[in-house]
């Protein structure tokens, strides 16, 4: 697997300003616990169209819970979410594809016994208007929408350097190849908002840097609007316009990378020795 | 938006040979080996057993392992592919078996093979409506609902003297099977006719499964949350899983009742019967379409075999209470060591085999070769 972007990856300068932009998202006042512990407490943000939001946060912070309450697997007990113009109690989890949305797990959750080929173009199958019966007897419409959906699965796997494994079932790919193949099926369909849950655990120096020039292409080449959880401090700040940073279920800071570095709340809590934060090394 | 990344042409590239025939990796140009082995055996199935093949070849070993094999196939629909655990297949099969029963009795003038799409509908049909727990429920929950519909199905069919025509001893006969004004009552135009069944829904079956429709159920199996959150119909995909596996083994219960016991009786579709077709999905090769015609043909034939070899070696003393016993035990014991060495199952076991004698046959042919070569140099 090669280290370096390909050309089409190459990082452009941005053509937009963020802030300029309408809302992708939009969390008010969230709440949720369970039994006694609170994942979320009155967490209130917007991320900008547009825009490569990171959220940070120690361990059981509520970046997960918060990401989960977004696509509607949890539901909050307060609160609201604000995507694409509609605002949810509960976000419905079977409309996000048709919203635009798409995430990836902190935990991988792919599908095991699917190829990554097969893995990636499942990303488009929401979009199928074929039946079922179209589809065994093989009619022309069905035999093209599928065609079409390969074409764009496979281009998929050139842009994040997968096609190597595409034939592979998934499950015997090395952790690191089996994120970018959950993320390649997240990005295939073109989400207006990806939501990556902690993309690059696990991975070793290079093939985070070749993630990062994946998430800003992701944004800069597709589009999408980028939520990010991630420990690395140091890829946070070099990839993010904007930081948003729980303790305890509790927004404590918001805002720019040097905003964020230089608050108290946030040193204190979470950054702790601000040398960390000089040396750009995870925690 | 620019689109720049994705949308440009892939330029033919010589550095990279894989990407520019996707389609004959994907097997649609030369014909594969599969295609070759399925072929064949179609050949010997429909032009050379029937020229040679005994009454008991046919009676007691190909007839009934193509219902089973068919009844796998669908069973292996809904648990290998779509990863719902049923408990209740015989249910199905019997369904369509009474179904068809009753609508060649009181619809004689529809011709069998509409009788046979009309009862694999009912079965469909049933097997929805005890699929829906299948909304709520998992895995082992899932597996004890489904028992319901073993039991339940079973008492209706022994209490509702209706679907057996009021016959007083609850077993009927069914009418002789004849397609399309051909009798094929005999051993060999049965097999035939299972023969040809199947056929055509095994090719159905891996349309399907080899379509979108298929990986669905494939990824609703592997990561259920994740096929929601990629915007899969989960809930009409469990469903479809549900009615075309009940289908199929509703099909499969119309084979076993006309062209194999040629009677229906609600004991042949007791829980036995359902573990027996779970057993054949399990030991031949979960979401594999060869692996429930391997699981099948080990299920009809070890009995018949153990028989023999405890015939030869016992005599006497093997008699049929030793035999049904020991059947029983050998077969838990194989069911047990396919979980732990080949949970893949008798599928993925012949892959294996296959590739190691076509290795060696690889090896010996260069060799010969390679001979030849240097004989003609020197
Ligand atoms: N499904 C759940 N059931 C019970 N408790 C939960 C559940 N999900 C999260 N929690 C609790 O909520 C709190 C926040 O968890 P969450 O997973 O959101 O943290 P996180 O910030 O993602 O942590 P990490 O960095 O370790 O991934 C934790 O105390 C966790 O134990
Ligand atoms: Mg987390």
């Amino acid at each position: 697997m090669t280290a370096t972007p390909s050309e089409a990856v190459r990082i452009e300068p941005r053509s937009t300003q963020p802030q300029a932009a309408p809302a992708a998202l939009a969390v008010d006042g969230l709440s949720l616990s369970f039994g006694g512990v609170t994942a979320l407490n009155g967490v209130s943000f917007t991320v900008a169209a547009g825009e490569i939001r990171a959220v940070i946060g120690p361990n059981g912070a509520g970046k997960s819970s918060l990401l989960n309450a977004v696509s509607g697997l949890y539901r909050p007990d307060s609160g609201r979410v604000w995507l694409g113009g509609h605002s949810f109690a509960a976000v419905p989890t079977d409309r996000l594809a048709a919203l635009g949305v798409s995430r990836t797990f902190q935990n991988l959750a792919l599908f095991k016994g699917l190829s990554v080929l097969d893995n990636v173009a499942a990303g488009l199958t929401h979009r199928l208007r074929a039946g079922v019966l179209a589809q065994v007897i093989g009619l022309p419409t069905a035999r093209r929408e599928r065609a079409d959906a390969y074409d764009r699965a496979e281009a998929l796997l050139a842009f994040l350097h997968l096609e190597d494994a595409r034939d592979r079932p998934v499950g015997t790919l090395p952790y690191g190849v089996q994120k970018r193949v959950e993320l390649a099926r997240a990005l295939v369909a073109r989400p207006r908002l990806l939501l990556l849950d902690e993309p690059m655990a696990g991975m070793t120096l290079t093939e985070k840097q070749e993630l990062t020039g994946c998430i800003r292409a992701a944004r800069d080449d597709l589009g999408a609007t980028v939520v990010l959880i991630e420990h690395d401090i140091g890829v946070v700040m070099g990839l993010s316009d904007r930081i948003a940073v729980l303790d305890y279920g509790r927004l404590i800071g918001d805002g720019t990378p040097e905003a964020i570095r230089n608050n108290q709340a946030v040193i204190d809590a979470y950054l702790g020795v601000a040398h960390d934060l000089e040396a750009g090394e995870g925690i | 938006m620019t689109d720049l990344a994705l949308d440009k042409p892939v330029p033919p590239n010589a550095a990279e040979p894989n990407r520019t025939a996707p389609a004959a990796r994907r097997g649609t140009v030369r014909p594969s080996p599969t295609a070759l082995g399925v072929g064949l055996l179609l050949a010997v199935a429909f032009g050379l057993l029937p020229l040679v093949g005994s009454e008991y070849l046919f009676d007691a070993i190909l007839t009934p392992f193509l219902a089973l094999a068919l009844a796998g196939l669908g069973l292996n629909i809904l648990t290998g592919y779509a990863g719902q655990v049923s408990l209740g297949s015989a249910a199905f099969m019997a369904v369509g078996a009474y179904a068809a029963f009753n609508l060649s009795l009181r619809l004689p003038g529809l011709p069998f093979v509409v009788d046979i799409l009309l009862a694999g509908l009912v079965a469909a049909a049933v097997g929805l409506v005890f699929g829906l727990p299948s909304l709520r429920l998992r895995g082992f929950y899932l597996a004890v609902s489904t028992l319901a519909a073993q039991f339940f199905v079973q008492w209706v069919f022994n209490k509702v003297g209706w679907f057996s025509n009021n016959s007083p001893s609850g077993i009927v006969t069914v009418p002789p099977l004849s397609v399309a004004g051909l009798a094929l009552d005999g051993s060999v135009g049965r097999y035939l006719f299972a023969l040809s069944v199947v056929s055509v829904v095994t090719l159905v079956v891996w349309r399907l499964v080899d379509s979108p429709t298929g990986r669905a159920l494939a990824a609703l199996r592997d990561h259920e949350t994740a096929a929601r959150v990629i915007g899969l119909p989960v809930l009409r995909l469990k469903l479809l899983a549900f009615a075309v596996s009940s289908f199929i083994i509703g099909v499969a219960g119309v084979l076993w009742a006309f062209a194999y016991l040629r009677t229906v009786e609600p004991a042949g579709f007791n829980l036995d019967r359902s573990f027996q077709i779970l057993f054949i999905v399990i030991i031949g090769g979960l979401a594999s379409l060869r692996g429930a015609f391997l699981g099948a043909a080990l299920i009809v034939v070890f009995p018949l075999a153990l028989a023999r070899l405890g015939e030869t070696l016992l005599g006497g003393l093997f008699d049929s209470g030793v035999l049904e016993m020991s059947q029983r035990i050998v077969l838990g014991l194989l069911i047990i060591a396919f979980l732990i060495a080949e949970p893949a199952g008798l599928s993925a076991l012949l892959d294996r085999l296959w590739r190691r004698v076509a290795g060696r046959l690889a090896a010996l042919c260069s060799a010969l070769c390679s001979r030849f070569a240097s004989n003609r140099s020197a």
